[in-house]
């Protein structure tokens, strides 16, 4: 028996509860329903008749929206940027939550606060100064102006989540590894990678869903259209189809789809390493 | 066990001394990261308060002229105008969305905890809209929203309410509340787990011993279980208020930068990103300085406040 079964409801209030619950559930998901559903009609039967299923399965819109828009680059772009900044975030952020939270050097306090500080920083706030520093730099126009943008604003949770997580962790068995001859090199990367692998899933579920979602960075540092990534794809879609119901459908369907495949995989993960930042 | 493993963490020796000729090394440990979000994080956001103070041509930084661009932005119109109309918005948003998102939330999480059947498989469903991209939300409900051939109004005529179906992003009078239960609709789900999370950190005991003192029912909720809850509810107040006063994405995705209808969907971040990004800030050109001193207002604000609630709560909660 754990906690809420305690309490006692009339069994009116409890129906009252299960309606709400799965009222909303219905609320919840029936868009993104309806969403699946639609990119499978014509624009005829959406039109005509919005909330029933489809008459036929389809894939013909598909074959069309890969035509109009190049949907594989956008996919590509996505899935270069995403991984490339959460495997910099996560090796970066172990990097220095292992320096904070292990050696004793004056200012090791005063760098751990520094960093976070960066978990109060709206950063689009400063997206001017950053699009003048990426014209400088001459990244504007180049997947590695949004990898770096992720990076940077990804570290500060990440390193406030693994300097937490390696504060738990015996020191003694670097001790051991250490007589055996380990460097701190190695020491990093045999014996501690492997032990802060469940605070690494928290870290990366993080940040992947921000940079996979985010449209705000592309929006000003991407105009090439081989470049963009998947959300600010939609854009252009909606931009250039607006009638095409079937196919706007067919596109946020691609859009939402490998998200929602990931999460269902791994839902328990996905939950938890969300929340696992805002409550201690 | 786990309490063992803190204990040796975090008392008597649990930092190392580096030893031998290459001992320097270890240092490099924290520098790439310390570069990059000095780079692209802390460098932007100081350079921002300082582009506030100057004049700006375009991208061309002129003379330094101090605050007037802070007295442009609150004493000369349609800036001022702009800039209150927008932040009335954000103030809208973070009252609908404590009342509707975290209200429906609380309900949710607080049957989910008095274990209703099904539960793992609502939480999936409340949970799913979060995965997706905003701008994806924003067209989707676009279409949904559709006054001609939106699944809502058909819905609406299906079930006998024809009466009710409106135009709804269209209607200066129905926009902006439109997007922010859109916006609702996105963070139920997360809102619901922050929720969750802390009922169930509750002790059982306190529970128990309460209910041997005859609370019950509501009273119960208001006395004993809300005050519990009250670091949950304190985050999630935070994490609404700061989401509000930067709410961009979905009013961009919905009604495009300039907050149609009327600018009646505008938000402060909206107003920002016109001022800085394009000519139709109401100035006729990008203003850089404007947008920096804007940025700054905004900064101000989302620390300050979210700074005060939390030292408020936290005192409130030791009170009870």
């Amino acid at each position: 028996m754990k906690g809420g079964s305690e309490l006692k409801t009339s069994p009116s209030a409890r129906a009252m509860q299960y309606v709400f619950a799965y009222v909303f559930m219905l609320v919840a998901i029936y868009p993104i329903v309806l969403m699946i559903a639609s990119s499978f009609k014509t624009n005829m039967e959406i039109f005509s008749n919005p909330l029933s299923l489809p008459q036929s399965f389809s894939l013909d819109t598909y074959k069309k929206l890969w035509e109009a828009v190049p949907f594989g680059d956008f996919l590509l772009n996505s899935v270069i940027v995403s991984v490339t900044s959460v495997v910099l975030i996560a090796v970066f952020s172990a990097m220095a939550a292992f320096y904070v939270s292990r050696f004793s050097y004056r200012w090791t306090g005063l760098l751990y606060f520094y960093f976070l500080v960066g978990l109060m920083i709206p950063i689009k706030l400063g997206i001017v100064p950053l699009f003048l520093l990426m014209k400088n730099l001459e990244l504007l126009n180049t997947l590695w102006s949004l990898i770096l943008i992720y990076t940077a604003s990804g570290i500060p949770i990440s390193v406030f989540i693994l300097t937490g997580f390696f504060r738990t962790l015996p020191v003694e068995l670097e001790e051991a590894a250490r007589i055996d001859g380990c460097n701190h090199f190695q020491v990093f990367w045999r014996v501690l990678l492997p032990l802060i692998r469940p605070a690494l899933g928290t870290v990366v579920i993080i940040n992947f869903i921000s940079a996979w979602n985010d449209f705000f960075f592309p929006l000003i540092f991407i105009q090439e259209e081989a470049l963009k990534t998947i959300p600010v794809g939609m854009m252009v879609l909606f931009g250039e189809y607006e009638t095409d119901w079937s196919l706007l459908f067919a596109g946020l369907t691609l859009s939402a789809l490998p998200m929602i495949g990931v999460f269902l995989m791994a839902s328990r993960q996905f939950m938890e390493g969300l929340t696992a930042g805002a409550v201690k | 066990m786990i309490e063992e493993v803190e204990k040796i963490g975090t008392s008597g020796r649990s930092t190392i001394k580096p030893k031998g000729r290459l001992r320097w090394l270890v240092h490099l440990f924290p520098l790439p990261a310390l570069v990059i979000y000095t780079l692209f994080v802390v460098y932007p956001i100081f350079s921002a308060f300082t582009y506030s103070l100057y004049e700006w041509n375009g991208i061309k930084r002129g003379i330094f002229i101090g605050l007037q661009n802070f007295l442009t932005l609150f004493q000369v119109e349609p800036f001022n105008t702009m800039f209150w109309n927008a932040f009335g918005h954000n103030v809208i948003y973070f009252i609908v969305e404590m009342i509707v998102q975290n209200g429906i939330a609380f309900a949710l999480a607080f049957f989910i905890y008095r274990k209703i059947r099904g539960s793992g498989f609502l939480k999936i469903a409340y949970f799913m809209p979060r995965l997706l991209s905003v701008i994806v939300v924003g067209f989707l409900w676009k279409l949904i929203l559709n006054p001609n051939y939106g699944a809502l109004n058909t819905f609406l005529a299906k079930v006998g309410l024809e009466s009710w179906a409106k135009p709804w992003l269209g209607d200066p009078d129905t926009a902006l509340l439109a997007i922010i239960l859109v916006n609702c609709w996105f963070g139920i789900g997360f809102a619901m787990l922050i929720f969750l999370a802390g009922l169930q950190s509750i002790p059982e005991e306190l529970i128990e011993a309460a209910r041997l003192d005859g609370a019950k029912g509501l009273h119960m909720l208001v006395k004993i279980i809300l005050p519990l809850c009250m670091p949950a509810i304190t985050i999630m107040t935070i994490f609404t208020f700061i989401q509000a006063f930067e709410a961009f994405e979905l009013v961009y995705a919905m009604q495009g930068s300039m907050g149609e209808p009327f600018r009646s969907t505008d938000t402060l971040a909206v107003y920002f990103y016109r001022l800085a990004f394009s000519s139709t800030g109401g100035s006729g050109d990008v203003a850089i300085g404007l947008g920096s001193a804007l940025a700054v207002v905004l900064f101000a604000i989302v620390a300050s406040v979210s700074a005060i609630s939390l030292y408020l709560m936290r005192k409130r909660e030791v009170q009870h």
